[in-house]
């Protein structure tokens, strides 16, 4: 666990968030909701990438206190809002990020607001 | 080949054929000239060589569109070239227009720095006014504060209104704001009831133009291309006898005639998007630096007064 962190750190560091993204999302495949189990690290799993006008996972599980990052990839501006306006992000160019931590257990749609299509859920256990 | 239509199977006054024609033209140099909601189509060679009469109108204007100023990514690094290059076309048309329409994208990112840029650019246009209706992308962060400040003056709500022009009925509409998740661009109640009062007055056969930034006909709705409540708004324009709707957002050109409404879209000035579902996403689309031009354009409109009609001619800045 140690030397995986470790290693991760280094790979952050030398090949850049992109690389870590695209790992991530490799490793979990696009489909599906993730889940991240209670005392888990949960660092590694709550990036949220936005690519091609898709938020990735779409559908992203987490344990209460967990914070989420969303990336945006895309050439074009994009946001992260809530549905029941529970959080809401300045527009994010490409490489901004935004983080929101989920303290409470519930169901949380969000969409962008420039691209309305574009909807996602976090679940918080 | 007929320059009539030849099949109206769907009874929306396009056939196939005329449809294909006008489509293959697209990019290159269109001209479709709608006369009692029937779709004649030339190819812009044609009109240059002065094959096709009655083209001069009793009012010229021009639709420039999705400009983002800002945008610097792979698929135009320099959107303010492009922006100039337009306005030099615009410049150097035959007809001086009497107004320029930008419908909507002025910027990238809302930002003060890039509204000036394209206000400063735009001052060069040979024209009387320019008239703005925002893109989402005008409305950032702000919820529209710096756009309205800018270019919405004497507007209503979110900055729609209307004007006259040569016994002609111009409207502007808003379709960013508001927008919902999972849902497609949104006029919203108060613009639609505006608009019923703004049109009650209108005699049924003073032509009507109406602009906005993203499409109020279901292009590709997956992709985001139409408006939710859009069929409202055009129900309080069926009884016109001419009515016209420029619409921006796709960053290409796409017409279609459904009953007495012809719908445009226009080019953008910055980049080039691809055909509905041609790629993952309506994202920048990239392509060979020599083919970029080609595929970024105006739009020049003529109105010909008695005729009900109104020439579209769209021109790429290879043109």
């Amino acid at each position: 666990m140690q030397d995986w962190k470790l290693k991760q750190r280094r790979t952050i560091r030398i090949i850049g968030t992109a690389a870590a993204v695209l790992s991530l999302i490799l490793a979990s495949g696009r489909l599906g909701p993730r889940t991240v189990a209670a005392g888990q690290d949960p660092s590694s799993t709550n990036v949220v990438a936005i690519d091609n006008f898709t938020f990735t996972p779409t559908e992203l599980a987490i344990p209460a206190g967990t914070q989420v990052t969303w990336i945006n990839k895309d050439d074009v501006p994009h946001t992260v809002v809530s549905v029941d306006h529970k959080f809401k992000s300045r527009a994010l160019d490409t490489d901004e990020k935004f983080s929101f931590v989920f303290q409470t257990p519930g169901k949380y749609q969000y969409f962008c607001s420039v691209h309305p299509m574009m909807i996602g859920m976090i679940i918080v256990k | 080949m007929s320059k009539y239509i030849e099949q109206n199977l769907d009874r929306d006054g396009v056939d196939r054929r005329g449809f294909l024609k006008c489509m293959a033209w697209a990019g290159t140099g269109t001209l479709c000239l709608l006369q009692g909601g029937v779709l004649k189509s030339f190819a812009l060679a044609d009109v240059l060589q002065q094959k096709v009469e009655h083209l001069t109108g009793d009012l010229s204007f021009v639709q420039i569109s999705d400009s983002h100023i800002g945008f610097n990514k792979a698929a135009n690094p320099d959107v303010t070239a492009t922006l100039r290059e337009a306005i030099a076309k615009v410049n150097a048309l035959a007809t001086r227009p009497s107004f320029v329409l930008h419908t909507g994208d002025l910027t990238q990112l809302s930002k003060a720095e890039e509204f000036d840029t394209l206000s400063e650019s735009l001052k060069a246009l040979k024209t009387d006014r320019i008239f703005y209706v925002p893109g989402e992308h005008d409305v950032l962060n702000d919820n529209g504060e710096m756009f309205h400040q800018r270019f919405g003056q004497d507007t209503q709500g979110d900055g729609w209104y209307s004007f006259d022009a040569q016994g002609a009925h111009f409207i502007g509409l808003v379709n960013v704001f508001n927008l919902k998740a999972g849902g497609l661009g949104s006029l919203g109640n108060e613009q639609l009831e505006w608009l019923k009062k703004d049109v009650a007055k209108l005699k049924s056969s003073t032509p009507i133009v109406v602009f906005a930034h993203i499409p109020l006909w279901a292009i590709y709705p997956q992709w985001g291309w139409g408006t939710d409540d859009s069929e409202q708004a055009l129900s309080y324009l069926k009884r016109f006898g001419s009515v016209t709707v420029l619409n921006g957002h796709i960053h290409q050109t796409m017409q279609k005639i459904e009953g007495n409404i012809a719908f445009h879209t226009a080019c953008s000035t910055a980049f080039p998007q691809p055909q509905p579902g041609h790629a993952e996403s309506p994202g920048p689309m990239k392509v060979p630096a020599d083919k970029l031009r080609g595929l970024l354009g105006i739009t020049e409109v003529n109105l010909i007064r008695g005729k009900h009609t109104l020439a579209v001619v769209d021109s790429t800045l290879q043109d």
